[in-house]
């Protein structure tokens, strides 16, 4: 057989270009397909994007990339297990064939067009569109000049603020997305997701001394959010980082209090102890908490929260990507432990209730329960509280990238650390790793300050890279394995 | 398998630039159908299909700069708006660095052995996955679960096409299969270990090897012990020395080096990079290089090009604009944009013929018996993404590994290691054992002294 690269011409009534009711019959249809086929849940995913990504290097803009696509994902749950097919084609034929294959992945085979009987499915509710008023936002975003002005604004801040500058770097993507969720359970809803991301990077070297530093600024929902940018303020950050640590010294090896800013510091916790609460590890036997709910698993200072609900920040969300609305989940309330994240597929499984977090990055991925806007709920102390309160540590003002093993150990690179002598800041080292296990740092989190924050990022997982934010206030863990040199 | 009709694609394209008064271009398409299953416990988890189909298009606008769009909506309608999409980002275009077509672009390629396969069929792959976990948790009773699994086949196609009559097109069908079991005992931590095998078809795939290799690797972590902080002479597996060779790869790339990011500069190649018996090759036509293309995304041809021989940096890998900037032949690693990424495939790492300094044939348990802190025996490294800083030539990086002392191999509960790669690269010892090959190349185990271990400080 020979692809002629054409599949998306001969969608439903040519409905590709556009994710609304004209959709409700071609889609009854495909469900009711399913469900008279014998299978207990049938969902439609359909998505279209526009994507564009600007790179600013030195003064040149050195790279452009926009990118368009459509797709659906189609998933039919049978008892506990699940068929899921992904597909570019939206056309009639497409969708049915994405349908009878995942329907034959779990022995089930549709019925002949034409026979009797919905299988039960009662047809769709009422579209829920949670995107109509979001119809403007692309439209109200930058255009490519103005994008490219504005990060040419940021290289030049970095140059200006900057010393032994070998790479300076400023990024922008935005990330529109139009959902249409459809489900066997009367599920219709729409939504219109907008994401605006900023990074400014620099590679600072003196002759043998090289340090980089890096800063991301994200929002949802905010067109606005590259004009309303503050270039100068986040160039004199990236830059007074990287000043700082181009001569530090490496950081010896120990095990020491530390203490973790706010903002980006959030990353431990949504690595270490966020992905274990999730229904995925929970099936997958994978988490220490499974069967801890009510159970003390941090120390009383500790509560945390995942929720989709804050305003333009980057993991909230109207609808999750199975079409319900997110809440605001307690995990951990001073110290105990409240919920787990479920989507669809964890609900059934494990019996935890969905909680709005069903996710995935694109068409191409089975929603799975995922974090939003996760942070550690801020405490009554001062950050300088927590300092003081340190003899001999270490202080993460930036974090890097983390990551967590299937036996819950983590490790977390350090990207400007000082150390804490005396409960004062002395001098800033680098290399440090943050190396530990969940369930044994969660008790040693001892005090928490008044100084929230959340910062955007990337979390990588099952169901793909989505928004996320992490956040905390500045906290202090009473022992930790520090690696170094 | 599907077709991509190459010549339908060309024409359409012709149409709709000469429509837009585009007169050059390129474009790399690709397509693919992949199913793959999981497994949870003898029962199905997860089943997976996919159809995907891309497109990224290149044009150069009057000026001669060059914008780019992709799409994966193939349509008429999808084409000409990527067609105007990438005109209108030319606009952007930057004229110190613009890409032309590779003059390597229609060069002959070499012919690569690689089979294609009918697809197996999903339920087939999940009777043979559900096989290899059952037959994987009766190895041992600590082996609870397989938490991460699955089994998966892959028939795809991908195509350059350029204004200029170049056409490269190659099919392929790829299988794999990975089984990652949890060992756990009463009153111990939990130990966690895996294999992977990768072929052209779901039938040629080695499941029975891949189901005694993570049996092993996790059964023989349960005896688990802390590691005191130290610094330790340190014998890297051939998968964890070609993931942290790859990890610092910006070290032999040229994008990097005119970047500024890279550690090496114009001036290094012939300077002496590591111990003068080191050699390092880029071959992505090994044929132990599963899914090899024979050209890259410019359609250049793949070729070996050593990198280091004798310890001295020979050749940077290169796209078509970074080797005119260069003064060089294009090398086969590029990827296709409007900055054109460079990366290396498959590498070959080893002693250098003929030259002297290698210890060679180490023996590990014989060097561990010799008193001291002993050996630490490093099978494979995690969280390359967090712990390595390409541009400074820093990593600490947690693993999973042995301390080898007084004739006896014990695992270690947990630790990290760290150092800097031009010292690593300056510490090695020598090498033990045959090069194996491995996914992401040949290599032996490599033997470096001095490096920082972390663990029970």
């Amino acid at each position: 057989m020979v692809v002629t690269l054409s599949p998306s011409s001969a969608s439903p009534s040519g409905l590709a270009d556009r994710f609304d009711q004209a959709w409700r019959s071609p889609l009854e249809s495909l469900l009711g397909l399913g469900s008279a086929a014998g299978a207990d849940l049938v969902e439609v995913f359909l998505e279209r994007t526009d994507h564009l990504g600007v790179l600013a290097e030195q003064e040149r803009i050195t790279s452009v990339s926009p990118a368009f696509g459509t797709g659906a994902g189609i998933r039919v749950f049978l008892g506990e297990r699940d068929g899921f097919v992904s597909t570019n084609d939206l056309s009639e034929a497409g969708l049915r064939r994405a349908l009878e294959q995942a329907l034959g992945m779990l022995g089930l085979a549709a019925p002949s067009l034409g026979a009797s009987g919905l299988g039960g499915f009662d047809g769709l509710a009422s579209l829920r569109d949670f995107g109509a008023s979001k119809a403007p936002w692309l439209g109200a975003c930058p255009t490519l000049a103005e994008a490219t002005t504005r990060l040419l604004e940021g290289t030049d801040q970095l140059e200006r603020q900057g010393a032994h500058l070998q790479a300076r770097r400023g990024s922008y993507a935005r990330d529109w997305q139009e959902v249409l969720v459809a489900a066997s359970d009367g599920t219709f809803a729409r939504d219109i997701r907008l994401h605006q991301s900023l990074g400014l990077t620099v590679l600072a070297a003196d002759g043998e001394h090289r340090a980089s530093a890096g800063r991301r600024y994200g929002s949802s929902g905010r067109p606005e959010h590259l004009a309303q940018w503050d270039v100068e303020a986040s160039a004199l950050e990236v830059c007074t980082s990287a000043g700082t640590m181009l001569y530090s010294d490496y950081v010896e090896a120990c095990q020491v209090p530390v203490v973790l800013a706010n903002r980006f510091g959030g990353v431990i916790f949504h690595e270490a102890c966020g992905h274990l609460l999730e229904t995925t590890q929970v099936e997958r036997g994978t988490t220490p908490f499974a069967d801890q709910v009510g159970e003390l698993i941090a120390h009383e200072a500790v509560t945390a929260i995942d929720e989709g609900l804050s305003e333009g920040a980057f993991g909230s969300l109207s609808m999750d990507d199975e079409g319900m609305e997110p809440q605001r989940t307690v995990l951990i309330e001073n110290g105990v432990l409240r919920r787990f994240l479920s989507d669809r597929a964890g609900e059934r499984r494990t019996g935890h209730e969905r909680t709005g977090s069903g996710r995935r990055q694109s068409h191409a991925f089975a929603a799975a329960s995922r974090m939003r806007n996760t942070y550690i709920a801020a405490g009554p102390h001062s950050p300088a509280e927590l300092i003081a309160s340190v003899e001999k540590g270490l202080y993460c003002k930036a974090m890097g990238g983390g990551s967590v093993g299937p036996t819950g150990q983590f490790n977390f690179a350090v990207e400007e650390g000082y150390l804490i002598e005396d409960g004062q800041l002395t001098k800033p080292v680098k290399g440090a790793t943050l190396i530990g296990e969940a369930k044994e740092v969660m008790p040693r989190i001892s005090m928490c300050a008044n100084d929230l924050e959340l910062a955007a990022g990337f979390c990588g997982s099952v169901s793909g890279s989505i928004f996320v934010t992490v956040g905390q206030p500045h906290i202090k863990v009473d022992s930790i394995t520090v690696g170094g040199r | 398998m599907d077709k991509l009709d190459a010549p339908a694609l060309r024409s359409r394209i012709e149409t709709f630039a000469q429509a837009q008064a585009i007169g050059r271009w390129d474009l790399g398409a690709a397509s693919s159908n992949d199913s793959s299953v999981q497994v949870d416990r003898g029962e199905a988890k997860q089943m997976k299909a996919a159809q995907r189909s891309s497109i990224t298009v290149r044009v150069w606008n009057g000026d001669g700069l060059v914008g780019i769009t992709s799409t994966s909506d193939l349509s008429d309608s999808g084409l000409q708006k990527a067609l105007a999409g990438a005109q209108d980002a030319s606009a952007f275009g930057n004229p110190d660095d613009c890409p032309a077509f590779s003059p390597l672009a229609t060069a002959p390629l070499q012919v690569l052995e690689q089979p294609l396969h009918e697809p197996r069929g999903i339920l087939e792959l999940l009777t043979s996955l559900k096989d290899a976990e059952r037959q994987l948790l009766d190895r041992h009773p600590a082996l609870t679960t397989v938490p991460y699994n699955g089994l998966a086949e892959r028939s795809s196609e991908r195509l350059y096409l350029n204004s200029d009559g170049a056409c490269r097109q190659q099919q392929l069908t790829t299988a794999s299969v990975y089984l990652y079991a949890r060992a756990e005992q009463a009153g111990r931590k939990p130990r966690s270990a895996g294999a992977v095998r990768l072929a052209y078809g779901a039938s040629d795939l080695d499941l029975a090897g891949c189901i005694t290799e993570a049996a092993e690797r996790t059964i023989a972590h349960l005896d688990y012990a802390p590691i005191p902080t130290g610094h330790y002479t340190v014998v890297f597996s051939p998968e964890a020395f070609l993931d942290l060779i790859g990890a610092f790869s910006s070290l032999f790339n040229a994008r990097a080096v005119l970047d500024g990011v890279s550690l090496s500069s114009r001036n290094s190649l012939g300077q002496s990079l590591a111990v003068p018996f080191l050699s390092i090759a880029d071959n992505g036509l090994h044929p132990g290089n599963i899914g090899a293309s024979n050209f890259d995304g410019e359609g250049t041809p793949t070729r070996r090009l050593s990198l280091v021989e004798g310890g001295v940096l020979q050749n940077f890998l290169h796209s078509e604009a970074t080797a005119r900037a260069f003064g060089v032949a294009p090398t086969g690693h590029a990827g296709l944009g409007a900055k054109v990424s460079v990366g290396p495939d498959w590498f070959e790492i080893g002693a250098t013929p003929g030259a002297a300094g290698a210890a060679l044939g180490l023996d590990r348990l014989a060097a561990s018996s010799q008193g001291g802190a002993g050996l630490v025996l490093i099978d494979s490294l995690s969280a390359l993404h967090a712990g390595v800083k390409a541009s400074q030539g820093s990593f600490s990086l947690p693993f999973d590994g042995w301390l080898l002392q007084g004739g006896e191999a014990r695992s270690i509960e947990a630790a990290t290691v760290a150092g800097d790669i031009r010292s690593l690269l300056k510490a090695i010892v020598g090498f033990e054992g045959e090069a194996k090959v491995t996914p992401d190349g040949l290599c032996p185990h490599v033997w470096v002294e001095g490096l920082s271990i972390t663990g029970e400080a």
